[in-house]
């Protein structure tokens, strides 16, 4: 049967992808972040992974306002890569898992009653693609898990409550255990850490949030999930709502998961955060 | 509201479904530049560009003045106005620095580690 072999969550700063495009991760001030991620993808290669659902938003890319969702799941087979104003970056396009993701989105809508919008068709953007390059880097032959995309709505309010996110992640838990395969599976929540790119406090950094966050991810998430969206953005900045989505991670893998990695970095306006989990 | 928004918080702009409202044209104005040759015909004739969004004069007038701060007040959603910025040889950096009311070197002796831009 199906399996969530791990979970990671972990900030998707644009600014990470022309780096790793241009071959700048060991200059100085970038070294400190890729450097962490060694240790996960050694972890990863021993647990393997056959397919990542990566839980991310939008940041305009392939929704606008005109009809945004606020949980979108992937169900293609393939993905393309996104232009989202600056570009369209040299990647191969991502191969989905059309079967998981169909089973997903029964489970999901039938069982546990969640009101996803199915997208037959997704460009993926830097919120998807950023962790694929730090977790599971591509060849030219294509990169190395399937994935697939789960959307969040954190840009445009009402956003969903953590808690709900919270509960769509313990809901994925039960459609993968449910699926017929022996497919293992990661997921990602990714997005944050704290930060803030409007207004006067454009620039806005809270570690002290950040590490409790972090502490409370692994050791209260029940608790953590009650936080509000007013709480995250003046703690942590307009911007920091994204959290939201390291909870659904937290719920799809084991109340009990084992705490593996760990680390923060904030050079320039965002706490990037990484916290990964066995089991 | 609920208590996920409970009031309005200092030097931030809660973008909500009443700030979508004011800012729709601006935003699929902004929308549509994730095409390159939406990008391309912006900088050939950006006054063309926002006739065609149907920008209001008011409109069209923070964006001549790449009035940033402006910009997200009258609805533009910071994501989409990135956008902008990168058609206007404005990065992240840039438009932050200016929204603190700081010039760009300002802004970047704020920061923890300047080079990792």
């Amino acid at each position: 049967m199906g399996r969530i072999v791990g979970g990671i969550g972990l900030s998707h700063v644009p600014s990470i992808g022309p780096v790793v495009d241009r071959g700048r991760t060991q200059e100085p001030a970038w070294k400190p972040l890729f450097d962490a991620y060694v240790p996960v993808r050694e972890w990863l290669a021993g647990i393997k992974p056959e397919v990542a659902i990566v839980v991310y938003n939008d940041h305009g890319a392939d929704f606008t306002f005109d009809k945004y969702p606020t949980f979108a799941l992937g169900v293609a087979e393939r993905y393309a890569i996104g232009d989202e104003g600056f570009g369209t970056r040299p990647l191969p396009e991502v191969t989905g898992d059309a079967e998981l993701s169909t089973h997903l989105a029964h489970s999901l809508i039938h069982e546990h009653e969640f009101d996803l919008t199915l997208c037959q068709e997704l460009a993926v953007e830097h919120g998807f693609l950023v962790p694929m390059n730090l977790c599971f880097p591509h060849t030219a032959g294509g990169w190395p898990v399937r994935a697939i995309p789960l959307a969040v709505n954190v840009i445009e309010h009402p956003l969903p409550t953590a808690r709900r996110c919270y509960r769509l992640g313990q809901a994925l838990r039960d459609a993968v255990s449910s699926y017929p395969q022996d497919t293992k599976v990661v997921v990602m929540g990714t997005g944050g850490m704290s930060h803030q790119l409007q207004g006067r406090r454009f620039g806005y950094l809270n570690e002290k949030f950040d590490q409790w966050f972090l502490d409370q991810l692994e050791a209260e998430p029940e608790g953590l999930a009650r936080i509000t969206h007013q709480e995250i953005m003046e703690q942590a900045g307009a911007e920091a709502v994204e959290l939201i989505m390291w909870l659904t991670m937290r719920g799809a893998v084991a109340r009990q998961a084992r705490r593996v990695h760990r680390h923060y970095y904030a050079p320039m306006t965002t706490g990037m955060g990484l916290i990964t989990f066995e089991g | 509201m609920g208590q996920q928004l409970t009031g309005p918080i200092k030097d931030t702009t809660v973008f909500d479904l009443r700030l979508a409202r004011r800012g729709q044209r601006l935003n699929r104005m902004c929308a549509a530049l994730c095409s390159a040759q939406e990008r391309d015909a912006f900088k050939r004739d950006a006054e063309a560009f926002m006739s065609r969004f149907g920008l209001s004069e008011a409109e069209r007038e923070l964006i001549r003045r790449r009035d940033f701060q402006g910009l997200i007040e009258a609805g533009t959603n910071i994501y989409f106005l990135l956008k902008i910025g990168s058609v206007t040889g404005s990065g992240l950096y840039r438009m932050g620095a200016q929204m603190r009311g700081e010039s760009y070197e300002q802004f970047l002796a704020t920061r923890n580690i300047r080079g990792a831009t």
